[in-house]
């Protein structure tokens, strides 16, 4: 398929790219005149250096969430930290009890650790969230038992960017001594977290969805009151035990800057974020038949996810070629099933079929957000010229009542 | 994922877009596929008294491999008698398209489609 | 002492972690800012992402002649041992493993992990010169191992283990083979089928390409559990969004080390006798392994009455970089388990230093060493008076 020459990249969530102060940042760690040694070389200047640099990038990260440093534990993305997070705490804590509570629609990672652990013995109680995307607290509160250790719900979901109230779920899970984790991978840098306030025992992190590199992450492993792990990780001792492996200099100085800036940068950020999506979002939503999925106000403001119905997703992805969007998550995509979030949310399969995600960033303009609204309206109308479902709905057709051909 | 060039240029430009009254009796209606399912296909032929298909439309809601499968059956049954009709295979489409493994099931769709409208006409010629 | 030797530095700690070279930083340095889609998406920028990490794939299969599918992308050979061991143990509970006494701790520590888990380990014994000794892996394999995990080369003493032999062996008895080959692969010439192994982890920070990405390479027959669930990534054996840039930079390595091949290694090799040359000036140098097949660049030796650990500091203060032993365990008081585990004293094992060279690397470089050596030996009252001037 041929590349346009200016995609309009609207797709922040699935990665975003290196801010070119990071890129700078991690050149001067790749070369030879740089800072390139192995941060455990424990002999010589080159890994001193790099043990600087990385212990400085430690300070950044644990800065932007209000943590200690040495509650940051560096791994290879936010995959691995919710991995380590949930069978981590899991195998630790195994005699203590062996329930475990997340939602429907939280991230791949923490579903299929939660998935492992089942096949290890492990109960899981999953979580249906309202249909606004947000969890009702009561019912969290009733799945709570004496065997429970572990609660995971992420502080916002990459599909529908709505937060969680992280801070009242802390709470609950605080006072019943269970632990509580959370995925922060599409939260840090865009909500504030202050984790000396906030009762969260575990949060993972990404870079590459801050503009940070990919293939580097953290968690947050609180210590007072102290968390413990098992380690999923072994070799070197690296990272106090809890992750071994020789650690990537250059990502993780990287992943430090991504979040000094996000520290500094976010609340401007948020502001013009927040003019943009709404710049989106007035100009879709009196299309006939569109709903938003998720919650508008608890949201991040760089997200928005928008159902066009009688329009099948893929082919509207296809038709917005000059735009990068999703439907769906990233990681579920070459997959035909619809999402499973907006399903959880109790969308009927067509609207989930027919979900577009727009997540706008720090380099998005409001001429491309104008842009995206034009060519949206455009082939919206066109490819329900084509769509069937569009025209028995015209022909007043409740498509609820037809009989379809089973396939 | 990455379309062939036909895929896309019955995408860009499909072919045959349209409906046909259902109710005249020499339309033949085929509606396969569910909206859960993320495909649903409407497939009209107009046959003329020799049993040649003389005319196509069709109207599908699915990702840009379905909207190409039906676009290109459309073409393909036009001057075909039934019986010639009914010998298109999904196979044929999904060669001609150059349709990836996990897409093969918009060709089937379209050879559904096609049987199901051709079944509908001889319901109606039939009645 | 040599002219200038306070200004200039002398890396030559290479089994620790390498430079980049050239190549691979030009080809990892666009999927940064301009090219940076996730390959899970399925628009232009994901295709396109999805294509470099492709591209890659193939040019780390070319280097051990295995084809792409078998390239399962990690972050690092420390995941990819992780990933052999407890990959293949997750589906057999009680299974029984083998490994080398020698082995990296990423292959040692997994499997203790194990053990604890209720796998049952036998740890394989080497003779003198760090070599497997065989009636020791029959042994193992007689007790009913089911996998054998052997490092191809050690990261301290550069020893290339005889791992065809090894694979017969286990292969007879039904056992599958391990080999971590972050150290040999890009050094000497790796043949995934010829070597006999099922599975092999490579490191690409060890060829010249940049930390954070590594891989296991998988045989045909060879069953695994994922050990980081989620997305589905990497056949399902891996989640996680791919490090784009990592991988194009460990491509790109891998290609350079398969073009450069057997000149590199004659290169290397030349500037490691030239070394040792230089080191049989001095008294009392003793060169571990030194009758084993051994990788061209490194050399692991002691300096008796020199405290490693003192040598490597005194060296950092003359700006030359080398290493007491693996990096993982440096910064602890531990004579090294490699040279426990070949019979070393542990006086003499406490002396060790590992210089281990890399393409950069020059006579000069050498020279400066050698002088720097000289001089420590001296302040130390290890050599005597005269010496220097004679020399």
């Amino acid at each position: 398929m041929s590349e346009t020459k200016h995609p309009i990249y609207l797709d922040y969530a699935a990665t975003t790219p290196v801010d070119p102060r990071v890129a700078e940042k991690m050149m001067a760690c790749l070369t030879m005149e740089g800072n390139f040694g192995n941060p455990a070389s424990r002999s010589h200047s080159f890994g001193w250096n790099a043990e600087a640099a990385v212990e400085e990038a430690r300070r950044q990260v644990a800065g932007l969430v209000n943590a200690d440093p040495r509650e940051i534990i560096w791994t290879s993305g936010a995959t691995e930290s919710d991995n380590l997070a949930l069978k981590g705490v899991a195998h630790f804590y195994r005699k203590k009890g062996r329930h475990i509570v997340t939602s429907r629609t939280e991230h791949k990672a923490v579903l299929d650790s939660c998935r492992q652990l089942e096949r290890e013995g492990y109960e899981v109680t999953y979580l249906t969230p309202e249909e606004n995307g947000l969890l009702d607290l009561d019912k969290l509160k009733s799945a709570l038992r004496d065997d429970t250790i572990l609660v995971s719900i992420m502080h916002v979901n990459n599909e529908i960017g709505v937060v969680q109230d992280i801070a009242a779920i802390g709470e609950i899970t605080r006072e019943r001594g269970i632990l509580f984790h959370s995925d922060a991978a599409q939260s840090a840098g865009k909500v504030p977290i202050d984790l000396a306030e906030m009762k969260v025992d575990l949060m993972s992190f990404s870079a590459h969805k801050i503009y940070g590199p990919k293939g580097v992450g953290a968690l947050y492993v609180r210590r007072k009151p102290r968390v413990r792990l098992e380690a999923q990780m072994h070799g070197g001792g690296h990272e106090r035990g809890m992750r071994s492996g020789t650690l990537p200099t250059h990502q993780i100085v990287g992943m430090g800057e991504a979040f000094r800036i996000a520290r500094e940068e976010m609340a401007e950020e948020n502001a013009r974020l927040l003019k943009l999506r709404n710049r989106l979002l007035n100009g879709l939503k009196d299309i006939e038949e569109v709903y938003i999925n998720g919650d508008l106000e608890n949201r991040i403001p760089g997200n928005l996810n928008v159902s066009f119905n009688f329009v099948e997703g893929e082919s509207l992805i296809m038709a917005l070629k000059d735009m990068a969007v999703s439907s769906g998550s990233a990681c579920t995509s070459a997959s035909l099933e619809p999402s499973y979030v907006l399903r959880a949310l109790g969308r009927e399969d067509e609207l989930a079929h027919s979900s577009i995600r727009f997540t706008l960033g720090r380099f998005t303009t409001a001429e491309d957000v104008d842009f995206v609204v034009e060519t949206v309206r455009r082939k919206v109308d066109k490819l329900r010229e084509l769509s069937p479902l569009w025209e028995m709905y015209q022909e007043g057709i409740d498509l609820s009542k037809v009989e379809w051909a089973a396939h | 994922m990455a379309y062939s060039a036909k895929v896309l240029d019955h995408y860009e430009n499909p072919r045959n877009v349209g409906s046909f009254d259902k109710d005249d009796r020499s339309v033949g209606t085929g509606m396969v596929g569910a909206p859960s399912c993320g495909d649903v296909m409407k497939l009209q032929i107009k046959v003329n008294e020799e049993g040649v298909i003389e005319d196509a439309k069709f109207k599908t809601y699915g990702c840009g491999s379905a909207i190409a499968s039906s676009s290109l059956l459309t073409e393909w049954v036009k001057g075909k008698t039934l019986e010639e009709a009914t010998r298109i295979k999904n196979s044929d489409i999904a060669e001609e398209l150059a349709l990836p493994p996990v897409k093969i099931h918009c060709s089937v769709l379209a050879e559904d489609a096609i049987k199901a409208a051709i079944a509908d006409y001889q319901k109606k010629a039939g009645a | 002492m040599a002219p200038g030797l306070n200004d200039v530095t002398v890396y030559l700690d290479h089994n620790a972690t390498t430079p980049m070279a050239r190549e691979a930083l030009e080809a990892m340095l666009p999927f940064l800012e301009q090219r940076h889609g996730n390959p899970s998406s399925r628009h232009g920028r994901g295709r396109d992402a999805r294509a470099a990490v492709d591209r890659a794939r193939e040019q780390v299969a070319a280097l051990v002649k295995v084809r792409p599918s078998q390239v399962i992308f990690t972050s690092g050979a420390t995941e990819a041992n992780n990933l052999a061991l407890k990959g293949w143990s997750g589906g057999r509970p009680g299974a029984r493993l083998a490994v080398g006494a020698t082995e990296h701790p990423s292959v040692l520590s997994p499997a203790l992990a194990l053990r604890q888990h209720g796998c049952a380990l036998g740890m394989l014994a080497v003779d003198s010169q760090g070599r497997i000794v065989s009636e020791a892996l029959e042994e193992a394999l007689a007790e009913g191992a089911g996998l054998v995990s052997v490092m191809l080369a050690n990261n301290e003493t550069g020893v290339i283990q005889d791992l065809r032999a090894i694979s017969e062996l286990a292969h007879e008895r039904g056992a599958l083979v391990h080999t971590d080959a972050a150290q040999a692969a890009g050094r000497i010439e790796v043949d995934f089928e010829a070597c006999g192994a099922d599975m092999m982890s490579l490191s690409a920070h060890k060829l010249s390409g940049p930390a954070g990405a590594g891989a296991l390479v998988v045989g045909k027959t060879v069953d695994l559990e994922p050990l980081i669930h989620g997305g589905g990534q990497e056949h399902g054996l891996r989640a996680g969004t791919e490090n784009v840039a990592a991988i194009v930079g460990f491509g790109a390595a891998a290609e350079l080390a398969l073009r450069r091949g057997r000149d590199a290694q004659v290169e290397l090799r030349a500037l490691r006798d030239y070394l040792e040359l230089g080191l049989s000036r001095l008294p009392g140098a003793v060169i571990f392994a030194s009758d084993a097949p051994r990788l061209p660049n490194t050399v692991f030796l002691a300096l008796p009455g020199l405290e490693g650990e003192t040598v490597v500091m005194l060296l950092d203060e003359d700006g030359i970089a080398v290493s007491s032993g693996s990096s993982c365990s440096s910064g602890a008081t531990e004579p090294s388990h490699v040279l426990m585990a070949m019979g070393v004293e542990p006086e003499v094992a406490r002396c060790a230093i590992r210089v281990s060279l890399g393409p950069g690397n020059t006579r000069a470089d050498i020279d400066t060493l050698i002088a720097a050596l000289e001089k420590h030996l001296y302040h130390q009252g290890a050599m005597p008076a005269g010496f220097l001037a004679a020399s």
